[in-house]
Order: structure tokens, then sequence, then C-alpha cells
């Protein structure tokens, strides 16, 4: 029996061949067949989740709420340091200094991506804005959004905090930076569904002694992790607790 | 005899700025304190969230560090103590309409509130509420704060001291 590795459609597009290498690395750890299918959208996984088609993923933390709450996912572990943020991102030379200074019938570029739009909308609020009085469009991704907002088809965008930092030199001096989160608890997880849980242990253990394997170090740096951090369950849920008191 | 209010009352050498209110705060756990309280508010911090965890009685079991940051307390002082240390006698009791009750039926709960510093001071919050519940049983409550506008807080500001003035 084969089983299905996916990874959040968020993922740094430089980093695609690292989890192809990581996929290979986990399944000769710990002796099972794993599948790794990438999706562009977020939509598309989340048909196949719904589907109980997939036994292992790397989640974003809207999704990893549902997959651990209503889906039975257990959290395995989460990349060393990295945190999820978002930036609100203006164009260089916009008008607008802080957030208190924009208005009703903001026009905002942003992904489908759950949690960096969560974020998003969230640092607005001060500003009296919320779904009901902008103009939100997606777009297919943050470089995408970044050319929307310096050609000034959008008035703001949002990002996740390391795919803004990942632009190009010459966009990013084509934009400035609004706002940028400093929750410092909202992360991704490797979880790992029902069918694949036995080897929980096993997927656990290989990831702790990861840094010691002699090609851990080199499967890493292809993820552009660190390391991995271990992960309870009790830190699941209070992430996934304070997930919910973000969303509407 | 009556129970004391785990709080020590505050004395004008804790308070910041030389001019203050003073109250005598009674809580719903029937305990008493009194409260100095100055008109200096505390801007809260740009893109960050204030984050605090409860037990179900109320006691202080997490805070992150915006929370200490922005209450003035240490986080030592914080956990262990009653989440009612941020109470500014300026909310009305119908500021809080409905926590209990929401949180009860598997709601979250969402208000505008005014919190009181350690040093007399206060900020503004909008406040959501979750309870959190382990293997259908509840272990607590998670409280995110975060930055509400300033049309929301003069709007609350005026209703909360007319319901103030009804009780």
């Amino acid at each position: 029996m084969s089983f299905n590795l996916t990874v959040s459609p968020d993922f740094t597009p430089d980093h695609i061949a690292g989890w192809f290498i990581f996929n290979t690395w986990l399944q000769k750890a710990i002796g099972e067949g794993i599948h790794l299918e990438l999706y562009n959208s977020f939509e598309a996984q989340r048909k196949d989740i719904d589907a109980d088609k997939i036994d292992m993923i790397y989640a974003n933390p809207y999704d990893a709420s549902m997959l651990v709450r209503e889906k039975g996912f257990l959290p395995v572990a989460t990349p060393a340091g990295e945190r999820d943020e978002a930036v609100i991102a203006v164009s260089a030379g916009s008008a607008y200094e802080t957030i208190e200074d924009l208005k009703e019938g903001l026009r905002i570029a942003t992904t489908d991506d759950p949690d960096v739009h969560v974020m998003g909308m969230i640092m607005i609020e001060p500003a009296d804005l919320n779904k009901g009085n902008v103009e939100i469009s997606y777009a297919p991704s943050y470089v995408i959004v970044a050319k929307h907002v310096i050609q000034g088809k959008a008035d703001a965008g949002f990002f996740l905090k390391e795919a803004y930092d990942d632009l190009s030199g010459v966009i990013r001096k084509q934009l400035r930076e609004l706002i940028s989160s400093q929750i410092y608890v909202i992360r991704h997880m490797l979880l790992v569904g029902p069918r694949l849980q036995h080897k929980l242990d096993a997927i656990k253990q290989a990831l702790h002694n990861m840094q010691q394997d002699p090609k851990g170090p080199g499967v890493l740096q292809a993820l552009g992790f660190e390391g991995w951090e271990d992960v309870s369950q009790e830190d699941t849920e209070f992430m996934i607790d304070l997930m919910e008191t973000l969303v509407d | 005899m009556a129970k004391q209010c785990p709080l020590p009352d505050m004395q004008p050498e804790d308070v910041k700025g030389a001019a203050y209110r003073e109250y005598i705060q009674t809580f719903f756990d029937g305990t008493s304190r009194k409260i100095l309280c100055t008109e200096i508010e505390t801007p809260f911090p740009e893109g960050k969230l204030i984050v605090s965890r409860t037990d179900p009685e109320g006691i202080i079991t997490h805070a992150n560090q915006s929370f200490v940051y922005m209450s003035g307390w240490t986080e030592q002082e914080l956990i262990g103590a009653p989440h009612y240390i941020l109470r500014h006698p300026d909310m009305p009791i119908l500021g809080f309409k409905g926590l209990w009750d929401t949180l009860a039926e598997g709601k979250k709960w969402h208000g505008y509130v005014k919190n009181l510093r350690k040093d007399g001071g206060y900020y503004w919050v909008y406040a959501t509420v979750v309870a959190n519940i382990r293997d259908g049983k509840l272990v607590g409550y998670t409280s995110v704060r975060r930055k509400p506008s300033r049309k929301q807080v003069l709007a609350h500001a005026d209703v909360y001291a007319k319901l103030r003035a009804e009780e």
C-alpha cells in the first residue's frame, strides 16, 4: 500500500525539488512507499483532503485546524524557528503611510492562502475595514500580487512574510511594507492522517534525528529548513484555538 | 470571614502619573480590591496579538510577551492570577454581556474592552474568547486581543460610560 504526502500550496517554488528529495529520504527512513502529490491551488488540494486521499501533509495553520479537529490528523513536527507571518504592502509611491490611512473601497490583492488572508484582514481592522467594504481580488501567486500593487491594479497586497522577503530586489524596490504581523505562534506543521498513524513514532524519530543522519542536513537544506522541531498535541491544539479566534 | 482578593490593593506609588481616580472594585468571586486608575492610554502594538489562556476558573495559565508588555505586570505575576486583574472600573457589567452564555454554547465571544494596567493606565482591545475543549472536556479559555479601530473605541467608550452611570 502506498501513502500520499502533500504540501500546502503556499510553499516557496524554489523548494519544489526539496520536497521530492525529502519524500525519497523519508520513504527510506520509515520503510513505507509514499507518493508526493503537489497542488497548484488550495481548492484542488482541499478536494483530495475531503476525499480522504491524503495521509501526510505539510499543512498551513488554517488547514491544520480542520485536519486535526475534523479529520483525525496528528501533529508530527514543525520547521525549527519558522513562523507564519503576514505583510501588507503598498506601492513605493503610495500615499498610504499607516494602516489607519486606508479607506473604504480599498482594492486588495491577495492569494487563496487562507492564513495569510486571515492575518491580512485582521491587520486592516483598525482602519474600520472588513470584507464588506473592501474590494478583494485573488492572484495565483505572491509575485502576481506584487505586480498588481505595482501596476496600480490594487492599492495594497497581502503577502506571506517569507514570500515577501523572497521577492526579487527589483520588485521589492517598487513596494513598501505598511505593516508586518508579529504573532509568533502560527506555523506550518507536518501532520499524519489516520491510515499512516502506525508510523507516527517512526516518522517523529526520523525527523528528530535528521541532523545526525548522513543525508539529513542536505535534505533539510533543499527544503530551506534548519531542522524539525517536535510539536505536541497540546501545542497544536493551542494554535488551533488561537486560529479559531481569528476566523469569523 | 470574607474571602480575600488574591490581588493587592493598588497604592499611589504603583501609579504612573499624578492624577488618578480611586474605586473599590468587587469581582464575581465576591472579593474586592482598591483600584487607582489614570487617563494614560498605552497604544496597542502594531501587528501584534495579545494572547492569554486561563483554566476553567479564570486563572491565567499562559501569557504571551505582548500581554506582559501591555498589562505592565511580569509574566510571573500574571501566571496564577485571576483574569480580572485586567478589569477596568470603566467597564460596565453589560460590557461582558453574554460572555459566559456564549462560551457555554460552544461559540466565540467578541467584544471591545478597556483593560487596566498595573500602573493604573489603560489600553483598548478587540477581544475574542474561545473555550478550550479537549476530549469533550472544558480545560480552559483562550483570549486573543487585537488592535481595535479608533472609531469603535470612541463609540464603545461612550456607550460604556452611559451603562456605568446606570449601574
